[in-house]
């Protein structure tokens, strides 16, 4: 979806603040909220494409008010409520109403440890890989309203095959519920003045890591 | 529910502090009593988070292959393969790539979309690797950003943005400081900052530990 998480090139936003000696989480709550929507993630409540696009689906006015770990404190809760695991009503009172559905399974102690490595979104392919390394593609000029990982900086541009990484999930069809859809995965590389204009830093190349079906010849 | 207090990304944590803690414990609560989670998980994933999984396993990671030529080749050539072979950390999750600084050509992290960050490595991002600033600048304009880090190229040196737009993950392999020959993996270790991994910084200088 063309929202606000999409902010590649964007002006406006001012300098960079690093934070000497920044702790891990800024208040207690913060480390809760991450535990919580990584749990939820890890017992199958939803894909890891499903939240970035609950992430993305929060109003902008939102999304640019909220903090990092205030925006994932709204995604769980419309998470949770859209799929029925809880409600609106129970999180506004704090405490389970009612039974419900009983759930498919528990996050325990057991489980921290495998949640602390990244999943593995490589899959079989079910075809050849369509270009190959040092071939040069254009990028589709696509909008859907759905989620996706194509920024828009980098839609209807010629760039080249750098790397092929493997066939991995789709996120476009994960996301909605929709499958994996295993597609190839590539790394294309643009020069800066291909994305921004001959006045761009000659010196810059940008890449993406872009799924076959966001790719086509030149 | 609630209501939605204006926030800062940078300052305003504490106008947020009562209610999200109040709004977080409520969920928590709930997802706790349904059975969907043990609060008790919660406490010791925190706690990984805290204390064990951070940048010091990322400068392992690169002192080995500064130290190490066999390391760096294989984790130049497939960097999950690489770390979990050499047994340097232990654990990590499939698709790392490292790629290397050169005197010609700096390389830099980031995930214009969301907040995509190597945590195997380099343990969860900072305030401003997810800021609206970096996301926005990075990709057309590195060279601004790093002077942001006070960082300085030289005008000749290619810059090379990676945008984290799936599920691959990249630390960036900064070049060996000069003066180092005949240091100890432990040692070099302590040149390498959080940042120098994600392409904002510098390694460290050998006279500044010492």
């Amino acid at each position: 979806m063309d929202g606000i998480h999409d902010m590649g090139g964007m002006h406006g936003f001012g300098k960079v603040e690093p934070e000497a000696n920044e702790p891990v989480f800024h208040a207690a709550w913060e480390g809760r909220c991450l535990a919580l929507n990584r749990a939820m993630g890890a017992i199958g409540a939803w894909t890891i494409d499903a939240g970035r696009a609950g992430i993305e689906e929060l109003p902008p006015q939102l999304y640019l008010a909220r903090s990092y770990y205030g925006k994932w404190a709204l995604r769980l809760e419309n998470m949770v409520i859209a799929r029925g695991l809880a409600g609106a009503d129970e999180i506004a009172a704090g405490h389970a109403q009612r039974g419900g559905e009983p759930p498919r399974r528990t996050f325990g102690v057991a489980d921290v440890s495998p949640s602390l490595t990244r999943g593995s979104y490589g899959r079989a392919a079910p075809a050849p890989a369509h270009f190959q390394v040092g071939e040069g593609v254009r990028t589709k000029n696509i909008h859907p309203a759905t989620h996706t990982r194509l920024p828009r900086y980098a839609r209807g541009r010629i760039g080249v095959i750098e790397a092929v990484r493997g066939c991995h999930v789709f996120p476009d069809t994960s996301a909605i519920g929709a499958g994996e859809d295993p597609q190839w995965l590539y790394t294309v590389v643009f020069d800066g003045r291909e994305l921004w204009g001959d006045n761009t830093d000659p010196t810059l190349k940008v890449s993406i890591e872009a799924f076959e079906p966001y790719l086509e010849p030149t | 529910m609630t209501h939605d207090h204006d926030y800062d990304d940078h300052h305003g944590h504490g106008s947020e502090l009562s209610e999200m803690q109040l709004r977080v414990r409520a969920i928590e609560t709930v997802l706790a009593e349904k059975g969907y989670v043990d609060p008790a998980a919660l406490d010791e994933m925190i706690e990984a988070y805290e204390t064990r999984i951070g940048p010091h396993i990322g400068a392992r990671v690169v002192a080995k292959a500064w130290a190490d030529p066999a390391f760096k080749r294989a984790l130049i050539a497939d960097a999950s393969a690489a770390v979990r072979a050499f047994g340097v950390v232990d654990r990590v999750g499939d698709h790392l790539i490292a790629v290397e600084n050169t005197p010609k050509l700096h390389n830099m992290i980031v995930c214009t979309l969301c907040s995509c960050y190597p945590w195997d490595v380099l343990g969860l991002p900072p305030v401003w690797y997810k800021s609206s600033p970096y996301r926005s600048r990075a990709v057309n304009d590195p060279r601004g950003v790093l002077a942001d880090f006070g960082v300085t190229l030289p005008p000749e040196s290619e810059i090379r943005v990676w945008d984290s737009t799936a599920e691959t993950r990249f630390i960036v392999l900064p070049m060996r400081p000069e003066g180092t020959e005949g240091w100890s993996e432990e040692k070099l270790a302590t040149l390498v900052t959080r940042d120098c991994m994600i392409g904002t910084g510098l390694p460290k200088n050998p006279q500044d530990i010492s």
